[in-house]
């Protein structure tokens, strides 16, 4: 067995998973990245949760904040740090290093702060330490050439005392720290960069090396919340999820039948895909009722309309869904996807997952997020979703709009979803009709049939569409097909005209509301 | 001098007995028979004795000298090897003609 780097936990949601483990066990760290983008609270965060989830004290020695600022600065986060420090779980230590109180003569070197540090250390057997921002020496200090060598020596016996460190560096012109620190500390090094593109702000998180380890290259958007930091790897890094094979119904009875009449799979993604109007929330809406109605608990994300103005479309399709809101299997959430950035929004879905454990997830319409974020983000954000949601067994049905969509976004989400829906608008003879298809269903006897999707007051229904001599008939033509052979040629001549006027009147009265409420 | 019947409360930090620590005592000690003869007090701490000393007069560096009195306080670093430095520093006036 080969021996492999120990590495330290640090208890941060997504950066141990991104690291595979952690950060290297008894070695410096270095975090760095320009003012505001969450060093220190990355390093609080890490000794907190040593403290608390793995039984490792910590030091903490600041060189910028005094340290009654960094307790009441993270007490928003939930981390008491006082009672921590009274149990003996941590340790804040502030050096104050002020230029104007110090001259410099002759030779010294910095043994006082290795006594500080190590007393700090041994009066509470602490593992783990961090360093936030030692370059503050490099403004207290002048001779350079001391100081160097003393960092040079403080990593060295930070090594040697065998503690997990972690050393915050503010970031510099096209160096990683303003003063060279990743020249001392070379073991791993974590970037943090906080950007807004689009009036939209994003912070990512990027190993830029780590020696002796695989770890995720890519940068990771990550998220400073009321639970502090969350990293949300793009992908997780691997596909080992465990699937199931249960069925579970579309809730509309011919819908079912297309998937070899058992529906979906549990635990599946579902894309519903359709231009404008075509009934795309009429059928998450059905589907949702259908998980209600088997006692489960369900969440509806809605991006477009809000939650009475759903339930009232669906009541005129004779779809009540007010009881399972009653007695709560189903819950509703509209945003407005402008609100915030695609991060908060994937972060918002996190936690009402976690908090309401629903098997089934709408999310409609997944193309509305695309006007607060760049294509590209979108998908790597839904991306992430999803894997999260599968990873959960949670069955997630997504509706997109065809006309928006660009067709990169299409193609990233297709390749994810288990089974995808496109509903189509066939305008023929002064009709407006819907048709349906399926274009994949991994894993399943799927239809390759087109049907004609009709929205009927009493619900949803899907009509196979007659193939007849002059190619596929639709709406009233399909009527008066199947009045051709229920009645016979002779019959049908006759009221021919007649009924045709009829069955388009018929057809167009009642689809007035339906059009509007179908989306 | 001004101050007549002041006495300067200086302090020394060091970490044992190495050669930067013993020439900025010597140092200090020459530049105070010098320039504040009977009327100073030198307190050596060493911190490899009492490390929880290092945090109360913000330690970091070795050798320090720190002027508790007159206040402000006011810290030097190094060796002391350069008196005028060391004067200035703790904002002594020198005695002149020697």
């Amino acid at each position: 067995m080969m021996n492999l780097l120990p590495k330290t936990k640090t208890g941060i949601n997504g950066l141990d998973e991104i690291t595979l483990g952690g950060i290297p066990k008894g070695r410096p760290t270095l975090v760095c990245g320009g003012p505001g983008c969450g060093k220190t609270l990355l390093s609080i965060e890490f000794l907190v949760n040593g403290a608390t989830k793995f039984n490792e004290p910590g030091v903490f020695l600041a060189f910028e904040e005094k340290t009654e600022e960094i307790t009441i600065n993270v007490a928003s986060l939930g981390f008491d740090l006082e009672k921590l420090q009274k149990e003996k779980k941590l340790r804040l230590d502030y050096v104050r290093i002020e230029r104007s109180e110090i001259e410099e003569t002759g030779e010294y070197d910095l043994d006082g702060l290795f006594i500080r540090l190590e007393h700090a250390i041994d009066s509470i057997g602490a593992k783990r330490v961090v360093l936030d921002t030692i370059e503050t020496l490099f403004a207290g200090l002048t001779n350079l050439g001391i100081l160097r060598s003393e960092l040079r020596r403080l990593f060295l016996w930070l090594k040697e005392k065998g503690v997990t460190a972690i050393i915050t560096g503010e970031q510099g012109d096209g160096k990683l720290t303003r003063h060279g620190l990743e020249e001392y500390v070379s073991d791993c090094v974590i970037l943090l960069d906080h950007r807004v593109i689009n009036q939209i702000s994003t912070r990512r998180l990027r190993i830029v090396k780590y020696r002796g380890s695989v770890h995720g290259t890519n940068e990771y958007p990550f998220l400073i919340d009321e639970e502090g930091i969350s990293v949300l790897p793009v992908t997780s890094l691997k596909l080992d999820r465990a699937v199931s094979s249960e069925r579970i119904s579309t809730g509309i009875p011919s819908l079912d039948e297309m998937f070899g009449g058992k529906g979906f799979y549990r635990g599946s993604s579902i894309l519903l895909s359709g231009t404008a109007g075509t009934g795309k929330t009429s059928i998450a809406s059905f589907f949702i009722n259908e998980a209600c109605n088997r006692k489960e608990k369900a969440v509806y994300f809605a991006f477009e309309e809000s939650p009475k103005q759903i339930i009232r479309n669906m009541k005129s399709i004779g779809l009540n869904l007010e009881p399972h809101i009653k007695n709560g299997l189903l819950q509703f959430h509209s945003v407005r996807p402008a609100l915030h950035g695609l991060e908060m929004h994937l972060s918002t879905i996190y936690k009402i997952i976690k908090e309401v454990k629903p098997t089934t997830v709408v999310l409609d319409p997944i193309t509305n997020l695309i006007s607060v974020g760049l294509v590209n983000e979108v998908n790597s954000m839904l991306l992430r979703l999803i894997d999260y949601l599968q990873g959960e067994g949670i069955t997630v049905m997504m509706t997109a709009l065809m006309k928006i969509m660009d067709e990169r976004t299409d193609e990233g989400v297709s390749s994810l979803v288990d089974s995808w829906i496109s509903i189509r608008d066939v305008e023929t003879n002064g009709e407006r009709n819907r048709a349906l298809y399926v274009m994949k269903s991994r894993g399943m006897k799927h239809s390759n049939q087109v049907r004609e999707f009709v929205i009927t007051n009493r619900g949803l229904e899907l009509v196979e569409i007659y193939l007849g001599p002059n190619g596929i008939l639709i709406g009233s033509e399909r009527e008066e097909q199947k009045l051709y052979k229920l009645k016979g040629q002779e019959l049908k001549d006759q009221q021919n005209r007649k009924e045709m006027a009829r069955r388009r009147q018929e057809n167009a009265m009642p689809k007035q509301p339906k059009l509007k409420s179908g989306r | 001098m001004a101050k007549k019947q002041q006495t300067w409360e200086l302090r020394l930090y060091v970490a044992g007995k190495t050669p930067k620590s013993v020439t900025a005592l010597q140092n200090l000690k020459k530049y105070c028979e010098t320039h504040l003869k009977g009327q100073y007090k030198i307190e050596v701490i060493d911190l490899l004795v009492q490390p929880q000393l290092a945090e109360g007069d913000q330690i970091f560096a070795i050798p320090t000298l720190v002027r508790k009195v007159p206040q402000p306080m006011r810290k030097i670093i190094g060796d002391l090897s350069n008196e005028e430095k060391v004067l200035v520093g703790l904002n002594i006036r020198p005695v002149k003609a020697i």
